[in-house]
């Protein structure tokens, strides 16, 4: 397990390499993420709403930065996550979420990791970007 | 056309039971392959009492409703103009599968920027357990796109 003095400013989490996202991505993170907005899952809808095509759910990204979260510490660990989304996801893309030490603090006797975290495509768009707070010991 | 009128008004509170098959479907479309969010004994053997539930499944439980986005068309964001600005959660305690959340939001902000062109909607969401404990809060920032 990751302790506080193991982490320094500046050091950068593993990658998170996600695979294409493809309707069947969108159609089961519809389903189960419980996000029934059909802009993600009706091209029909979509089109009539002036997009070229269905587009992913921000909330997926977000998922996908959970797990380059929880994939570096225990989930208990993460404290604050605030994101922002830069730019709609399109289907196809390949997402790579990454992570990067920014400030070590302690506030009110807990010691605390500041990551900026991100997730781009594969053209090195950013979709999501912001930060998360991390309590280590 | 969101209304600054509405800053303050509560939606009705949402209460809705963690699952161990939602979060295993939810494991999947996420390609989460760590054992403890979808086997029990893996769990166990991390020291969880049951599935926990991963860190952004709050925002999905929040729309276990039959309709989730009527809280937004009544307030005047229609569901083929928004899409999603910012996303914070905070964390207090742990929630495993088998826990019954409750979820409490109201309108903290509406604002606009490029006269109009872009109102964005602030809502922020109490969420606590069956014990009454205050487990975690939201804050979703929608953006109407007129």
């Amino acid at each position: 397990m990751i302790g506080f003095d193991d982490v320094h400013v500046g050091d950068e989490l593993p990658v998170l390499q996600t695979k294409a996202i493809s309707r069947t991505t969108l159609a089961l993170f519809a389903g189960a993420s419980g996000d029934h907005n059909p802009m993600h899952i009706d091209i029909d809808f979509a089109q009539k709403a002036g997009m070229d095509d269905v587009f992913a759910h921000g909330m997926l990204s977000v998922a996908y930065l959970t797990r380059l979260l929880t994939g570096w510490v225990e989930q208990a660990a993460i404290k604050k996550i605030n994101v922002r989304f830069t730019a709609i996801t399109q289907l196809f893309a390949e997402i790579s979420c990454s992570g990067i030490v920014k400030e070590k603090f302690e506030r009110d006797g807990t010691k605390l990791v500041l990551l900026m975290i991100d997730a781009k495509d594969q053209n090195g768009e950013i979709k999501i970007s912001g930060s998360a707070e991390i309590a280590l010991n | 056309m969101l209304n600054t009128n509405d800053i303050g008004k509560v939606f009705p509170p949402v209460t809705a039971a963690v699952e161990k098959g939602r979060l295993r479907f939810f494991a999947k479309a996420i390609g989460e392959s760590n054992p403890i969010y979808t086997d029990e004994a893996a769990a166990k053997d991390a020291g969880y009492e049951s599935l926990p539930m991963p860190p952004s499944f709050f925002f999905s439980l929040k729309m276990d409703v039959p309709n989730p986005f009527e809280n937004y068309e009544k307030v005047g964001a229609s569901l083929a103009r928004i899409l999603h600005a910012n996303q914070a959660f905070v964390y207090h305690q742990s929630v495993m599968a088998g826990d019954s959340l409750t979820f409490e939001s109201h309108v903290a902000d509406i604002y606009d920027k490029k006269a109009g062109a872009l109102e964005f909607l602030v809502e922020k969401t109490k969420v606590s357990n069956q014990r009454g404990q205050h487990v975690a809060d939201m804050t979703t920032t929608l953006v109407v796109r007129n």
